[in-house]
């Protein structure tokens, strides 16, 4: 690990500004994907600035309709609160699904937002081809060991996925991120937040360098409250997603009024497909349909040496994930 | 005369280390304080094949708290033949110890940074830059089976020819009206034991003391003093607590003879303790076994022919022949068997020993393909493992000194409700819900191994005793088991005896390996306790003012700390009375036990055990969750009915790991590890593991060895792997020949 100074924040609105002045500075939240990423010379700040005292760990309802989450909100704690148990159940479910007790502990949801992928040429820089970590060195990925990585939206300069399963949650539930640079306050809808890697894989999303994200805001939707996190992966428990579907689903005699699909394991991004939900919208909730917005999702979906598996998982969870959300025939 | 207190040696008694371990108390090999203390961190290759042209040390030398950079360029040459020491005992690797800049395999030693602390020394390490003279590496184990050698032998203390082959098995298969040839792999795995390998090495003058996390105290003695050609005296080796090893620990590696060396050279003690990532491929991996094999029967099901033939890699400057074929050898009666062993030389670390290496990944394919052979004769797979049930063993042509195989199918048959799987055998014929069931069943074996041990045992005169015995406990409940068997030998209550080990100073014990602690130390540690306590009681007898004067030996009894007339319990006297009367403050007596030369040839000594599992296979994702596990074992006696347990458990808990998930990948084009530690390299949780079911048979030996144990390490994960394969296949249909059963394999056969 390089040698870095560590200083505590105290004062939310002085952090931009601290960002702005000093390059090669890192906010620290729960550290569980930072600090590892330190560890291993993937990522070599000079400064850490400890954002976890901060007063941002609230999880509130919205005056105006919606649930606002602290950005140092812990993921246990967004897991269980009866805010979003009650209204957005796939969010609580995707956060269970992730990790380990301990680590979802120790998590924060601004951290969880912008923690890195786990794209194996990545992560240990004895790969010398990585575009994220050495922007112009090549992918690794492309022609090694990819079963973990993307079949949506990946360039030839990267086919890295997106680890968390939270964001596949947000991204459903048209989740807006909150944040502040040394200029003022924006709001990004989660859409824009994420990034595909294109021919700059680098950067995983559009927040920038001096930003520090205050909150997630989550809309007020009653279709949320009929959602469901479905994760498959290579153990019972611990594992990152080899495919995962967030799905919602409001059906009114029969018919689909509202539909959101969301895929995690599959791509550089949370990938909402607004393709499988055109599919869905105003069809009948049947396995047909479900078939249909399944084959509209993966369309354009390429697999490489070793995930070629994903594209068929991929369309039989989503399958498997509206049938349980329109309150299935059969338990999934 | 019976001095064996039948409570105590077995008894399910809660392990003596229990509760020091949950409370954080025990201290390990690297948490050991030693003043004074320095830290080496290796530096490993970033390549896997070709040579190191240059290390540029500079700014590590400058970095603060650095002592001494060592590269293969400035590294002291060790003597020609001791720097690899290969040879030198059954388990000897070749190790990698900077003598020359040549790179072999990916996270290979080229460096060592010794510092006053481990953050300095992780940091300077970092800052090295090398430069690589790179080779095109050698990947891939089915890509080069045509270069494939015969290593000649394999086994480790056993040796056995790599090849097997009698009455023309070729034909008598070929001939065969029923029969499956198919080809099963198995993967490179890693064994992960919570603790991470660890050396502290402090030198006295030419004086070595190693603190060191080991299976076997004696083999680093050995190996070190070969290393710097000083006597076995000169060298103490201490562990007393390992935090697992499944054979990693076994063999000597690297960082234990390089903390020794930078010791020597910066005359301060130095601590090496490898991260997760550097225990992959430096201490050993279970090879990649890629296995023909074939069986054939005539209509009734009788086995007429068996061909098994392994290849699997081994590095490119050593030799480990993973010997999947010992079981096929002797499992079942067939008397056309034919089997071969191979190597293909690939640019990883050696390989070496990992649970039940061997019969582990063997009766993958072996039970696999029998599972195959009953579904081809429309056979239950049970009825066709007892109409080949071999009552003599089939490679050594001797009687088993027992056999209690029958009973364990017969009883875990029906604990685990075989019937159902009898009235619904075709694939897919059971199903809840979306979630496809399936029964599988698989059988295990495993040898009973024994070395010569050593132990001391002394009685003091205030009626405790003192039971001495280098040995180690892995974790398994050596100090607990070795307690009892001392206990109950003497007659004494466990709070009266005190058992310790991990010392090179202690009685000499074979390496923890194999299976053999409690058949080889076990019997040591009661040969010892039962020569003391008649060397007690012949002094009684002989003592005109014992109530035990002129007894016959043989009719005086010992228990609770007494001895007494077996007629007449009223006539005897304590331990403490008989010492203290004659002035005497302690007995003692060193005991040497080996294996009977000629019981081991006369029989085959085996341990068996049949493996029943219900698994639940996803009809759309294929993930698969085990939901059952019922397992009977003939291990011989248990010493602790609560530790052999956990052993049994463990190993088939090590088995689900196998069989579901545990994988080393290397990228196929340049060797590197893409999945060095515990986020990608997967091993079950306590989600993936169900209730298992432990039934032991007893079985009576009276060949085998003195306590009658046929160990129980190892045996639990025998067969496992297969047991889930061929329960995924009833299940789903699909056969899965290719180990780990990852979701992916099981998404073409689905609807
Ligand atoms: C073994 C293991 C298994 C895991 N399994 C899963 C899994 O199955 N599913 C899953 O979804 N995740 C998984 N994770 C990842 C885990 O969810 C993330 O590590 C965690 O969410 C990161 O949060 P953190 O607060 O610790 O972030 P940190 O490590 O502190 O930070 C991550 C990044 O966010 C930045 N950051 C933090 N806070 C802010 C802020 N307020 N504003 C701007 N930038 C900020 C940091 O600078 C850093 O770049 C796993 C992690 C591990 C180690």
């Amino acid at each position: 690990m390089h040698p870095f100074t560590y200083s505590r924040a105290t004062d939310p609105a002085a952090v931009p500004g601290e960002l702005a002045e000093h390059a090669h500075t890192k906010i620290l939240g729960g550290g569980t994907n930072l600090l590892d990423l330190m560890k291993m010379g993937v990522e070599r700040p000079q400064r850490l600035v400890d954002v976890t005292r901060l007063p941002l760990a609230k999880i509130e309802e919205i005056p105006a309709g919606g649930v606002r989450i602290g950005a140092l909100a812990r993921n246990s704690d967004v897991a269980e609160s009866p805010l979003i148990t009650k209204n957005y159940p796939v969010l609580s479910q995707a956060l269970l699904a992730g990790a380990s007790p301990q680590l979802r502990n120790a998590a924060t949801t601004a951290g969880n937002l912008l923690q890195r992928t786990r794209c194996y040429y990545f992560y240990d820089p004895a790969f010398p081809a990585c575009n994220k970590r050495i922007p112009g060195s090549g992918c690794g990925a492309l022609e090694g060991q990819n079963r973990i990585h993307a079949i949506l939206g990946a360039s030839e300069a990267c086919i890295a996925t997106h680890p968390s399963d939270m964001c596949v949650a947000m991204a459903a539930l048209d989740a807006v991120v909150q944040v502040r640079g040394p200029k003022g306050e924006r709001s990004i809808p989660f859409k824009e937040f994420h990034r595909l890697p294109g021919e700059h894989p680098e950067h995983d999303t559009t927040l920038a360098t001096d930003e520090l994200i205050y909150a997630v805001d989550l809309p007020d939707a009653a279709w949320a409250k009929n959602s469901y996190y479905l994760k498959v992966r290579d153990r019972a428990s611990y594992a990152f997603a080899l495919v995962s579907v967030a799905a919602a689903l409001a059906v009114d005699g029969g018919k689909i009024r509202t539909a959101r699909v969301a895929l995690g394991g599959v791509a550089h991004k949370p990938w909402r497909s607004e393709a499988a939900e055109e599919k869905l919208v105003g069809a009948s909730a049947d396995e047909a349909t479900f078939k249909a917005a399944a084959e509209a999702a993966l369309k354009h979906a390429k697999g490489y040496k070793y995930n070629a598996f994903k594209i068929e998982l991929a369309k039989r969870s989503i399958v498997r994930a509206l049938t349980q959300v329109s309150g299935g025939l059969q338990a999934a | 005369m019976d001095s064996r207190n039948p409570d105590i040696i077995g008894a399910p008694l809660d392990r003596t280390d229990g509760r020091l371990k949950v409370t954080g108390g025990v201290r390990y090999a690297s948490e050991i304080n030693v003043p004074n203390l320095v830290y080496g961190v290796i530096v490993n290759s970033t390549i896997s094949a070709g040579s190191v042209a240059g290390m540029d040390t500079k700014a590590a030398e400058g970095s603060p708290g650095v002592l001494v950079v060592f590269t293969p360029f400035n590294m002291p040459k060790l003597p020609k033949q001791s720097s690899m020491g290969a040879g030198a005992t059954p388990a000897a690797k070749k190790l990698a110890l900077l003598q020359e800049p040549d790179v072999n395999y990916f996270l290979q030693p080229i460096g060592v940074v010794v510092a006053d602390t481990l953050e300095r020394a992780t940091h300077a390490a970092s800052l090295i830059k090398v430069t690589y003279d790179e080779k095109k590496p050698l990947t891939d184990l089915v890509a080069h089976l045509h270069e494939a050698f015969s290593p000649g032998q394999i086994g480790g203390s056993d040796k056995k020819p790599a090849d097997s082959s009698e009455n023309a098995p070729t034909a008598a298969l070929h001939s065969a009206p029923r029969r499956v040839e198919q080809i099963y792999q198995t993967p490179i795995e890693n064994h992960n034991p919570l603790e991470p390998h660890a050396t502290i090495a402090s030198w006295d003058g030419d004086r070595l003391t190693v603190f060191d996390a080991t299976q076997g105290i004696f083999t680093t003695r050995q190996r070190l003093a070969g290393l710097f050609g000083l006597h076995d005296e000169n060298v103490r080796v201490i562990c007393h607590y390992v935090g697992g090893g499944f054979g990693s620990k076994g063999p000597v590696w690297a960082h234990t003879m390089l903390a020794a060396m930078c010791a020597k050279e910066v005359k301060r003690p130095v601590k090496i303790a490898l991260t997760r990532a550097q225990m992959f491929n430096n201490t050993g991996s279970r090879a990649h076994t890629h296995q023909s094999f074939g069986v054939g029967a005539d209509d009734s099901g009788k086995i007429t022919g068996i061909v098994h033939d392994v290849t699997n890699n081994t590095s490119t400057f050593d030799e480990f022949p993973e010997q999947a074929t010992v079981a096929t050898r002797m499992l079942y009666a067939c008397d056309s068997i034919q089997t071969t062993q191979r190597l293909v030389r690939l640019n990883l670390g050696t390989p070496s020993y990992m649970r039940a290496p061997g019969e582990a990944p063997g009766t993958f394919a072996l039970e696999c393909a029998m599972d195959e052979l009953a579904r081809e004769l429309k056979m239950d797979p049970v009825e066709l493992r007892l109409k080949n049930y071999a009552e003599t063993d089939p490679e050594k042509k001797v009687p088993f000194s027992s056999k209690g195989l029958r009973e364990c199918y017969q009883r875990a048959a029906e604990k685990f409700g075989w019937d159902k799987y009898k009235a619904s055998p075709d694939p897919r014929s059971i199903r809840d819900g979306k979630w496809l069931v399936g029964y599988g069943m698989a059988t295990a074996t495993y040898p009973t191994n024994r070395s010569q041990s050593s132990a001391s045992a002394c009685i003091n005169a205030d009626g405790t005793a003192l039971v001495l015995a280098g040995t180690q406990d892995l974790g398994t409940g050596t100090w607990t088991v070795m307690a009892q068997v001392s206990a109950g030998t003497l007659g004494l209550p466990m709070n009266k005896v005190r058992f310790e080990l991990g010392d090179s100073v202690l009685p000499k014990t074979p390496v923890s390996g194999g299976s053999q602690t409690a058949a080889s130390t076990g019997s040591a540690v009661q040969a010892a306790c039962g020569a003391v306590l008649q060397k007690l009681i012949a002094m009684a007898v002989a003592d005109a003012s014992s109530p035990l004067h002129n007894a016959d030996p043989k009719d005086v009894t010992a228990a609770n700390g007494r001895l007494s007339l077996a007629g007449d319990p009223s006539k005897g006297e304590s331990y403490a009375a008989i010492l203290t009367r004659a002035g005497v403050p302690r007995l003692e007596v060193k005991s040497e036990s080996a294996p009977d030369k000629e019981e081991k040839k006369k029989f085959s000594m085996h341990a068996f055990g049949a493996q029943f599992c219900e698994v639940r296979v996803h009809e759309d994702s294929g993930e698969i969750r085990i939901a059952r596990w019922v397992g009977a074992f003939d291990i011989g006696k248990r010493l602790n009915e609560k530790t052999a347990n956990s052993q049994i458990k463990g190993g088939v808990v090590f088995g689900i790991g196998m069989a579901l998930m545990e994988k080393t990948v290397a990228d196929d084009r340049d060797a590197r590890l893409v999945n060095p530690n515990l986020a990608e390299y997967h091993i079950p949780v306590n989600a993936d593991v169900p209730e298992i079911d432990v039934i032991f048979v007893d079985t009576e030996d009276a060949h085998i060895n003195p306590l009658g144990v046929k160990g129980v390490g190892e045996i639990g994960i025998v067969g496992v792997p297969a047991a889930i394969a061929n329960a995924v296949y009833h299940a789903t249909g699909v056969r899965v020949r290719e180990l780990p059963l990852t979701p992916d394999k099981l998404l073409v056969g689905a609807a």
